[in-house]
């Protein structure tokens, strides 16, 4: 690619010619021409060698460190806590499932034995039928509309 | 045996196959999680959780692209979310800097005590200042610095144009070297 047209597509976000040799400069992704062009540019501009020489002393501080190394037995157990995750998943899943059925089940085994009292008045009935099919309707609204937004939300992979 | 191949055993429920993906890759993601996110154990933490997650959805990668820059793609975002919450970015910066360690050849040729507690300075601040970094300065940041990636490789895990990567990474810089100047 020629340097214009590395410059345009370094440009996008305001790094100018200078700035974009000086950096491919440090990184050691500089051609013969470009390193031709950026002595030019240095030669004429004493802030651009300022810091050229900055950003330099940086490089020399970064590459002399690197990333610290965790115990050696991190490795070792690395798949088991990676596994371990993948069965509390399944777990968690089952004891959710349960959850719902067991407690739909006790909610509909009361609910049912209030509706079966002939002591209780009628509205009262008809207000826990009321109250027990707005909340069916809530759930499966909000389940729904969750679902919708999964499968169609085309931001769901951007951070937060 | 290829990786492809593994990706496509992995789908069709070869847990076996998915741990040898996970062992061939998990030193990077680990790294790139301890870059991004300064501990050893948030790295531990969200680079384990992005294989399990990887493991849930591996049908969604077509086996004949490479594994890593997906699974990246889970990663970055676990590590982001992470680095948003604001008690977690406490407890990191109290503990800046132990994340990164000298390379053994910076010790070697640090011979005399004056030039080394000058290095372990200029190192300490680094650190600090890396970690006040945005998180999408500082992910170009360690991937081209102690990761080693080209522009156009950082371009390509990231999924955006090596003009951005570029800005960011002088952006960066330039807070990093404005920090090392500045008096004690």
């Amino acid at each position: 690619m020629s340097p214009r047209g590395r410059g345009a597509a370094a440009g996008g976000r305001g790094l100018d010619r200078a700035r974009e040799l000086l950096m491919r400069s440090l990184d050691g992704e500089l051609t013969d021409a470009d390193r031709r062009e950026l002595d030019a540019l240095l030669a004429a501009d004493p802030d651009l060698r300022a810091e050229r020489d900055r950003l330099a002393r940086l490089r020399e501080v970064a590459m002399g460190m690197r990333l610290r190394n965790p115990p050696e037995e991190t490795w070792d157990g690395y798949w088991n806590g990676v596994y371990a995750r993948l069965e509390r998943g399944v777990g968690w899943i089952l004891v959710s499932l349960g959850a719902i059925l067991a407690g739909g089940w006790a909610v509909w085994t009361g609910v049912r034995g209030l509706l079966a009292d002939p002591s209780l008045p009628g509205f009262v009935k008809a207000g826990i039928l009321a109250l027990g099919l707005g909340l069916v309707i809530l759930l499966v609204s909000v389940a729904r509309h969750r679902l919708f937004v999964f499968r169609t939300d085309p931001y769901k992979d951007i951070e937060r | 045996m290829p990786e492809a191949a593994l990706v496509a055993r992995a789908a069709g429920g070869d847990a076996r196959a998915y741990g040898e993906l996970v062992r061939r890759h998990m030193r990077r993601a680990y790294f790139a999680s301890l870059g991004l996110t300064g501990s050893h154990d948030d790295a531990l933490d969200l680079s384990q959780e992005a294989f399990a997650r990887g493991l849930r959805s591996i049908r969604s990668l077509d086996p004949a692209r490479p594994f890593y820059p997906w699974l990246y793609g889970i990663l970055r975002r676990l590590c982001l979310n992470h680095l948003r919450n604001g008690r977690t970015r406490r407890a990191k910066l109290a503990a800046a800097g132990g994340w990164l360690e000298e390379e053994a050849r910076a010790r070697a040729e640090a011979g005399d005590p004056a030039r080394a507690a000058e290095r372990a300075e200029a190192r300490r601040r680094l650190a600090a200042a890396i970690d006040v970094l945005s998180p999408a300065q500082r992910e170009v940041f360690v991937l081209r610095e102690f990761e080693d990636l080209s522009y156009a490789g950082i371009a390509a895990l990231l999924g955006i144009p090596e003009g951005t990567v570029m800005s960011r990474l002088y952006a960066a810089r330039r807070r990093l070297a404005a920090a090392l100047e500045e008096r004690p």
